[in-house]
């Protein structure tokens, strides 16, 4: 399968299922992100600017996370975000969505592959 | 590093963000773009090419598209994530929406608001003052439990002396019940008097209630001050003590004195020990009523001394209400009473009944009545005219509803396409029809908050309607749960029907369709149009029942006002002289009121006076049966009066045949009578009674008395305006053998009356400063007595114009909105050679149409409705042709007034222009 393709089908379902795991554990900058997605993902799942900070404000609007400006000596203040406790129930849930959904595909495909 | 601020901004221009969030935003991206350009730079690329394909991405469309829906996220949820505020969420919105649609159509809000208001407001008023007069409870402990006493199968009617505002006792039935009664743990017993507080000259009256001594136990009433009448206080010859004061009159005669106890009341001059004052709360049980003084009904007999009422089995003047036993019902207690009756009225019965009247009384069964909201004369009164008013105002408010609904479909049909546009960009249509509903619900919560305000004032205009100088009606109007709810349903309902359809109608819209028509064609199709038709058609009808109530009404008004009475109306002043602290004699009596007659007499202003026991129309009455020596007619009522020469000049009745009383009229000479025209009809069948002879009937054995008929005098009414002629007969008061301590008189005035009323008070006081007298002029006081029938003509001649308005309105919308519509097709007619005259006709013959059948369905409405209002009317029937006719007439004649305009618009088209818009 062409790998932009799948990039494309993918990121539409589960992006805020990406950007709610990072955040889960520490605040990170948007930049920070982005590159997280695509190196963790190996290349194969890339933001750009004009993908990723729409999806953090409507994830920030809806109240999933939660950004913050932070100033560290010698450096420009940058925005943080930082996952909410309602960010934490929905991550729940899709995680649970998203393995049933894996190992479904998984279980199939696997059959078919012999 | 580069300088990213001027692309960003110039990206970001035209997203209308909030100032402070485009400033975070652009600093964000900027950064961001700061770090991808790093990145580029490390993978090798010149300065320029970095920039360039860091800018590439930025300006990828994406951004621009994904941060504008962000601003309505409603639309684009997140794939996968729930809507976190569910159903509701954008509800304020839709309500900020909905404001500011109102803000910028005024002329829309300030007729809907104003029509909601009127409509809805002049339903709380009325409904207010049914709550305060009939669903109230009384302010006392624990009212579901109390009950009234009273007899509740009489075909016959009672006999005896009436008196007090609900004379439905004798002092002896009620001894009787008590004793012989088992549902009831207390008893609150009361009758209520008119006592004068002033020594002498013009009375001021107090409102007192004679009352047993457990009244204020039994209501569950506690002291503001002092102590209430205990059981105590209640015993034979308990002499001049024992009043209690309401927290009002405490107030207003003694300056809210706290050292009021001990102190003395003065009534009918005599001094009363006051012992405590009630809580402010109590009004007494009468809702409508105030009390002043409360005292023991042991004190009635030495306050009156010549007609004590206590032992007289014949007064009736009396009420009760019990206190029921735990686990007796009011059904049950009814039973019990209605068991002992027989034996209660045996043991009651008045010596002085004849055969007749015995076996009547006897025949009475007692009933239970449930009365935890009190008795009231205003209850009785006004209750039918309240329920028929409510009706009333709220066909107006169903008509006002359809004029809104009308406006609704009109601004519907102009907002069909931001509806489609909405509905294209993804609305559904659910939503849109959430947001309509939010839209009505706003206009009906702003429309029923008005109207509390409104009904405020309107409730207390129809109290002091209702109140003249003699009854103050005391209603508690304050904001209740009922007044409140009654409101919010009433906005409620008014909303969904002006709101509902309009609506649906709208959310309906196929967004293609509307999108693609012209902002004319768009004017919504046969439906939105049928609709408003059947709304007009209501209208019509509606109105023409509201036209025919006031017309009805109108009409018995000015009946009962110029019904021949019998009587002159104006320039009369009625005086009532109480002479009782005179302390005359009782042969002295007859001389004394001959002496005031003759002093009056010579007042300069007085063109003639006379003295009568009843005056007309003034509700009291006097009655006994008659019968005429030597033929078959033995036994039956006449009415009675007794009065001075002169009567009938005072009174502008003229006399027939005969004479007056004269000074040949003595003690010593034959019994003398002057009877009416109806007397005769009734008695004699027809001619000259002068010289003929009458019987009056005696109680207990006696002898008949025999008068002699010396005069006819033309018929007069007796009771009350409404009634037919009665028998009628006048005694002489010369004659009187038992002769009272008060006297009535009439006085014509050759003058002003105000004027006479000072000069009357002054030559009284020359005769006596200790004589107490009242005045009342004549025509005010017959004028009060049509107050209800002032009422309903009042108030339902106000809806009928206000409906006939409405009515007017919607159907000058309709039309004109037609024609707009039609503005094409009137335009090929007329280049195809009509006429303006048939232009006219044509948009008439559309008016004529929807009125036509609009008084038809009215005219049955009315005719059905007319039964409700049958007992209010006077002189005429419910479907008088006349009344029916006027109003069709009047009605159409003002909406086809309202639809000339548009027609004659329509005609004077030219088709030109009409047809180049096209």
């Amino acid at each position: 399968m062409e790998l932009r393709a799948l990039d494309r089908e993918l990121k539409k379902g589960s992006a805020g299922l990406l950007i709610l795991s990072l955040v889960e554990q520490r605040g990170r900058h948007g930049y920070e992100i982005g590159k997280l997605i695509e190196q963790r993902s190996r290349g194969a799942l890339s933001f750009n600017v004009a993908s990723l900070y729409p999806l953090l404000y409507r994830l920030e609007a809806r109240g999933l996370v939660e950004g913050r400006w932070v100033e560290k000596p010698g450096q420009r203040r940058r925005r943080y975000y930082r996952i909410t406790a309602a960010g934490r129930r929905v991550l729940r849930q899709q995680r649970s969505v998203w393995r049933t959904f894996v190992k479904a595909m998984n279980r199939v495909t696997a059959a078919e592959l012999g | 590093m580069a300088d990213w601020a001027s692309e960003i901004r110039a990206l970001l221009e035209g997203l209308d963000l909030d100032p402070a969030r485009q400033l975070e935003i652009g600093e964000e991206l900027g950064q961001h773009l700061d770090d991808r350009f790093e990145e580029l730079r490390r993978e090798g690329l010149s300065a320029d090419d970095a920039r360039r394909a860091a800018l590439a991405e930025a300006r990828d469309g994406r951004l621009i598209a994904e941060l504008r829906q962000l601003r309505r996220p409603a639309s684009t949820p997140v794939p996968g994530l729930d809507e976190p505020g569910g159903w509701l969420s954008g509800l304020g919105k839709d309500l900020r929406f909905g404001a500011r649609l109102l803000r910028l159509n005024p002329a829309f809000a300030t007729a809907a608001l104003l029509s909601l208001a009127l409509g809805i407001g002049a339903n709380t008023a009325i409904f207010r003052l049914l709550d305060a007069v009939r669903m109230r409870s009384l302010p006392v402990a624990d009212p579901g439990r109390l009950a009234g006493i009273r007899i509740v199968d009489n075909p016959y009617g009672r006999t005896g002396d009436f008196s007090g505002n609900f004379p439905q006792l004798t002092f002896a039935l009620w001894q009787e019940i008590r004793a012989q009664q088992q549902p009831f743990e207390s008893f609150a017993v009361w009758g209520t008097e008119w006592l004068n507080l002033s020594p002498g000259g013009e009375a001021r009256e107090a409102e007192t209630l004679w009352v047993n001594g457990g009244f204020f136990a039994a209501l569950g009433v506690r002291p503001a001050l002092g102590r209430l009448l205990q059981e105590s206080d209640d015993r034979p010859g308990c002499g001049f003590s024992g009043a209690v004061l309401s927290d009002g009159f405490w107030h207003r005669d003694f300056a809210g004195d706290p050292g009021v106890v001990g102190r003395k009341v003065v009534l009918e001059g005599h001094p009363f020990e006051v012992i405590g004052v009630a809580p402010p709360s109590f009004f007494g049980v009468e809702v409508g009523r105030r009390f002043d003084v409360a005292l023991p009904l042991c004190a009635e007999p030495l306050l009156h001394p010549e007609r004590k009422k206590v032992p007289n089995r014949e007064a009736w003047w009396l009420a009760a209400i019990g206190r029921l036993r735990p686990g007796w019902s009011v059904q049950r207690a009814s039973a019990q009473l209605a068991a002992a009756s027989p034996s209660i009225f045996e043991a009651t019965l008045p010596a002085d009944y004849d055969a007749v009247d015995a076996k009547h009384y006897l025949g009475f069964r007692l009933g239970a009545l449930p009365a935890s909201c009190g008795l009231s004369e205003l209850q009785q009164r006004y209750e039918t005219p309240l329920w028929l008013l409510l009706g009333t105002s709220g066909l107006v408010l169903l008509i006002a509803c359809a004029n809104l609904a009308n406006l609704i479909v009109a601004r519907a049909s102009g907002r069909q396409r931001e509806m489609a546009v909405r509905l294209a960009l993804g609305a559904s249509p659910a939503r849109l029809l959430r947001q309509l509903i939010c839209e009505n619900v706003l206009l009906a919560a702003l429309g029923g908050i008005c109207a509390l305000a409104l009904s405020q004032v309107l409730s207390r205009a129809l109290i002091s309607f209702l109140s003249t100088r003699s009854e103050q009606w005391n209603v508690n109007l304050a904001l209740d749960w009922r007044v409140v709810a009654f409101t919010a349903g009433a906005a409620m309902i008014t909303c969904l029907l002006f709101g509902a359809a309009p609506a649906v109608g709208a959310a309906r819209t196929s967004p293609g369709e509307a999108i693609k028509a012209s902002p004319r064609g768009a004017t919504a199709g046969r439906q939105g149009m049928s609709l408003r038709r059947v709304l007009v058609v209501t209208q019509v009808a509606l109105a023409l029942v509201l036209l025919v109530g006031a017309l009805l009404f109108a009409r018995t008004l000015r009946n009962l006002a110029t019904t021949e009475a019998g009587f002159r109306r104006d320039q009369i002043l009625t005086v009532e002289l109480d002479l009782s602290p005179l302390a005359l004699p009782r042969e002295r009596r007859l001389g004394f009121k001959a002496e005031v007659l003759a002093r009056l007499r010579r007042v300069p202003s007085v063109a003639f006076a006379a003295s009568a026991l009843i005056v007309p129309v003034s509700g009291r009455g006097w009655n006994e049966n008659v019968g005429i020596p030597g033929t078959n007619v033995q036994r039956r009522v006449a009415n009675f009066n007794r009065v001075s020469p002169d009567y009938f000049r005072t009174m502008g009745t003229p006399l027939l045949a005969g004479r007056d009383f004269g000074p040949e009229d003595t003690l010593s000479s034959p019994r003398v009578a002057v009877v009416t025209e109806t007397f005769v009809r009734k008695f004699f069948g027809s001619g000259n009674p002068v010289g003929k002879t009458l019987a009056v009937v005696q109680e207990g054995g006696r002898p008949d008395q025999i008068y002699q008929i010396v005069g006819l005098a033309k018929d007069t009414k007796y009771g009350d305006l409404r009634e037919d002629f009665t028998p009628i007969v006048f005694a002489a008061e010369t004659q009187d053998e038992n002769p009272g301590l008060q006297q009535r008189l009439v006085l014509r005035s050759s003058g002003d009356l105000s004027g006479l009323a000072a000069a009357v008070k002054s030559s009284l006081e020359d005769v006596n400063p200790a004589i107490a007298f009242r005045f009342n002029v004549f025509e005010t006081m017959i004028q009060e007595g049509l107050l209800k029938e002032r009422l309903m003509a009042t108030l339902s001649g106000f809806f009928g114009l206000l409906a006939a308005l409405l009515a007017m309105i919607g159907l000058y919308g309709v039309i004109s909105y037609t024609v707009a519509r039609r503005r094409n097709e009137i335009g090929v007619r007329m280049a195809l050679g009509a006429g303006r005259r048939e232009v006219l006709a044509m948009i008439l013959k559309e008016a004529a149409v929807l009125l036509v059948v609009g008084l038809a369905f009215g005219i049955v409405l009315s005719l059905a409705g007319g039964q409700a209002a049958r007992t209010l009317l006077y002189g005429l029937r419910p479907g008088d042709p006349l009344v029916l006719a006027g109003a069709v007439a009047v009605l159409s004649a003002v909406t086809l007034a309202a639809s000339f305009l548009p027609a004659r618009r329509a005609a004077s088209l030219d088709p030109m222009n009409a047809l180049r818009d096209e």
